[in-house]
């Protein structure tokens, strides 16, 4: 059993594994310590398990993208889901049909030497399994249809822009495209000859028997086309975007073992590179994209310049353009940690400048005795919007709470905005001073008013006490009756998610169950994971302030949509940027609760240094 | 004037053109988080940066914590973190 156009495909799955085994292997042998011991440790764990089910769920039934939008998850999950079923029950057909052995590569091309063995078996489901491979062939066709249809007309699939491929890209896509059309056409001229196939096959078939196109040698040169395709595509596959089929099932091991990126690029951010499917699913939420029209930032694009070795600096430009809204990376499928390759970059790009020399004169903070107290860290922004911490004064008191407003007349940055400009050693100083202060000062619990610094306190910091966002723990206050209210008000509310509390630390509910004891909430479009950037977080340094307004106006006006009688927000940045320009009021989380606090036993708890 | 280098100065207009706006105010340095612990003034010296005196000025511009609280105040839109942060590269010794 053999034909030389067999050729073709051998060399092009020979050449794939050998590219692929060679570049897992130096992605692993490039993992730092840590990860290596995370491998060595977790390697015999029951958690492949709980991966190998992530890998079917993603790899195969493209469950996140479905959640997504239906259309689209179908049309990803009969390629992927069908193919890989046309290999598996191919393979079994062929076990069957030759129980003595066979070549492997008889499985994929079954139908043309089938009818032409004389050592093949007369199994009984035969007939079955050819009309299966055939439904299963139309699965994937109509899934290649979709594809098609979304290159000219992406509206229906959910995306208003797709992701501009490069060449290599192109044409093992182009491959890709014609390895089914083919296949059919291979086995339809097969049937025509030999009347084998199941329904889909043998009825093309029957009509080029009909138009007398039953020839040989056109038989023999659709399947030379057919295997050429898949040569092609299984030979340029490593070099393009289509390996991340298998490198995806890679990453979802690691990060089960409990793999993470760093601040230093290693082996596991090559994989999280070659994870990415250029899906585009990162570039329609981008506020850099709507409404500021910049369309080469988005996570996708950044991800290319990394892997292409960061030609020109372009990678630091289009790190640089970013606000940090955490939207991408909420709404890559592959669950790829874009900020952290994003800093990654930066990080690389301020080698030079990051100096945390200059910042000796934080020695001299004596730490302060707090012992049993809540430490309240306003947060840098929230000194200018004094309203907002004096309101969590007032609540610190009204629920009878011991505090110790850390931060309230010389403030320590928390370290947050020198990182993500890349100042890692800088923001590390910063850290370490802070660190010190919350523990030697024996406050059972940190309070902050800003989600930048919640951020880093839960994420950078490695700290002994609980970690709150303000809202939470006003809802905690609340739920534990520790807070009483007046009666509710009659103000018509919409809320604003800052991407820092909301995307960046999945705090969604708690300003929202406190917003609703106080006032009427309104629900808004782009709400929770949609929420709109406020177009000021302290991510970027490259815009204009016409380009920030102009990020800030798109959410303003989903904000203002409902006709509210008040903005709310839980950011003192995003109050500030709202608050410019606006007549209706902007009112952050604590203030409105303050304003409706039942002005009974205020005890004085209060202290600072 | 002495010690002049306005090249550097039209490369840091260039780079932070919002800075031009800078009607001198002193808002930034008043609410400043380092000024609070250090000697430290914002104002003082991207002034002086511009008029070409840039002396010392490396070793001061990493007292900066980068919070941003002097973006905030800034009554002309003066992107003055970006302001630092390219200061800092002109001065830096491998930048060029
Ligand atoms: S980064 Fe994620 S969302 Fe963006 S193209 Fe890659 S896989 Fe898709
Ligand atoms: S973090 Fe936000 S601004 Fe940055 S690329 Fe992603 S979606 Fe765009
Ligand atoms: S960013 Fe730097 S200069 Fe501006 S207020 Fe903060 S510490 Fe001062
Ligand atoms: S606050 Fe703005 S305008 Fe005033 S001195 Fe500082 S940079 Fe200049």
């Amino acid at each position: 059993m053999f034909s030389v156009f067999v050729i073709p495909f051998c060399i092009g799955v020979v050449a794939l594994l050998v590219v692929s085994v060679m570049k897992y292997r130096r992605w692993i042998s490039q993992f730092d310590k840590r990860q290596q011991m995370l491998v060595r440790k977790g390697i015999l764990s029951w958690k492949f398990v709980g991966a190998a089910w992530e890998a079917f769920r993603e790899g195969l039934l493209h469950w996140r993208i479905t959640k997504r939008h239906l259309l689209l998850g179908y049309m990803h999950r009969s390629l992927a889901f069908g193919w890989f079923l046309l290999i598996v029950v191919g393979a079994v057909q062929a076990v069957l049909a030759y129980p003595n052995g066979h070549p492997p590569y008889v499985a994929i091309f079954f139908n043309y030497f089938e009818p032409r063995s004389e050592n093949i078996a007369h199994f009984a489901e035969a007939r079955f399994y050819a009309n299966l491979m055939d439904g299963l062939l139309l699965y994937v066709l109509s899934g290649l249809l979709l594809a098609m249809l979304k290159k000219v007309w992406s509206r229906p699939m959910g995306m208003r822009r797709t992701t501009r491929h490069n060449l290599t890209d192109r044409i093992a896509k182009a491959a890709l495209w014609c390895i089914f059309p083919l296949r059919l056409m291979a086995e339809a001229h097969t049937s025509a000859i030999y009347g084998n196939g199941g329904f889909l096959v043998s009825g093309l078939g029957r009509v080029i028997d009909w138009v007398r196109l039953d020839q040989p040698i056109l038989e023999y040169q659709w399947w030379v086309c057919y295997s050429l395709a898949l040569g092609t595509f299984f030979t340029l596959m490593p070099f393009t975007r289509y390996m991340h089929i298998f490198t995806e099932v890679f990453l979802i091991y690691f990060r089960q073992l409990g793999l993470r990126e760093t601040t230093d690029r290693t082996g596991y951010t090559n994989f999280e590179l070659s994870a990415c499917s250029r899906c585009g699913l990162c570039i329609d939420g981008c506020p850099i994209n709507n409404p500021l029209g910049i369309t080469n930032t988005q996570g996708v694009y950044l991800l290319q310049a990394v892997r292409n070795k960061d030609l020109f600096g372009r990678a630091e430009r289009l790190a640089d353009q970013c606000l940090v809204c955490h939207q991408c990376s909420n709404d890559c499928p592959v669950g790829i940690d874009l900020e952290a390759i994003r800093r990654q970059v930066r990080i690389n790009s301020r080698k030079k400048t990051d100096d945390n020399s200059g910042y000796d004169y934080l020695k001299a903070v004596r730490p302060f005795n707090a012992l049993g107290r809540v430490a309240y860290f306003g947060g840098c922004m929230s000194h200018l919007t004094p309203s907002i911490t004096e309101a969590m004064e007032r609540i610190f008191q009204a629920s009878g709470t011991p505090y110790w407003y850390m931060d309230k007349e010389r403030s320590i940055c928390c370290g947050r905005p020198l990182l993500q400009q890349g100042f890692e050693s800088q923001a590390r100083e910063l850290r370490r001073k802070n660190t010190q202060l919350i523990k030697e000062s024996g406050a059972t619990m940190l309070v902050t008013s800003c989600p930048i610094c919640y951020q880093s306190f839960t994420k950078e910091y490695n700290l002994p006490v609980r970690v709150m966002h303000h809202t939470e723990f006003i809802e905690q206050l609340l739920r534990s009756g520790q807070l009483k209210l007046k009666e509710k008000s009659a103000l018509r509310v919409t809320y604003h998610d800052p991407c820092e509390l909301g995307r960046g630390s999945g705090i969604y509910d708690p300003p929202r169950q406190v917003l609703e004891q106080v006032v009427h909430l309104l629900p808004t479009q782009h709400e929770r994971e949609r929420s709109l950037c406020c177009g000021f977080n302290l991510g970027n340094t490259v815009l204009s302030t016409e380009q920030q307004t102009e990020v800030r106006e798109r959410a303003r006006q989903n904000l203002l949509e409902p006709h509210p009688d008040m903005i709310a927000t839980a950011c003192p940045m995003c109050k500030k940027a709202f608050a410019r320009g606006t007549d209706t009021k902007v009112h952050d989380v604590a203030e409105i609760v303050a304003e409706g606090l039942l002005e009974t036993a205020m005890q004085p708890t209060h202290s600072t240094r | 004037m002495d010690s002049a280098d306005l090249t550097a100065a039209e490369r840091l207009l260039e780079a932070e053109p919002s800075l031009k706006a800078c009607i001198g105010c002193g808002g930034c340095t008043a609410t400043c988080s380092a000024a609070e612990f250090v000697d430290f003034n914002v104002r003082r010296m991207h002034m002086a940066f511009v008029k070409g005196q840039q002396e010392g000025l490396r070793t001061q511009l990493n007292r900066c914590m980068l919070c941003g609280k002097c973006l905030l105040v800034c009554p002309r839109g003066v992107h003055t973190r970006s302001v630092i942060m390219a200061m800092r590269k002109e001065l830096s010794p491998e930048e060029k």
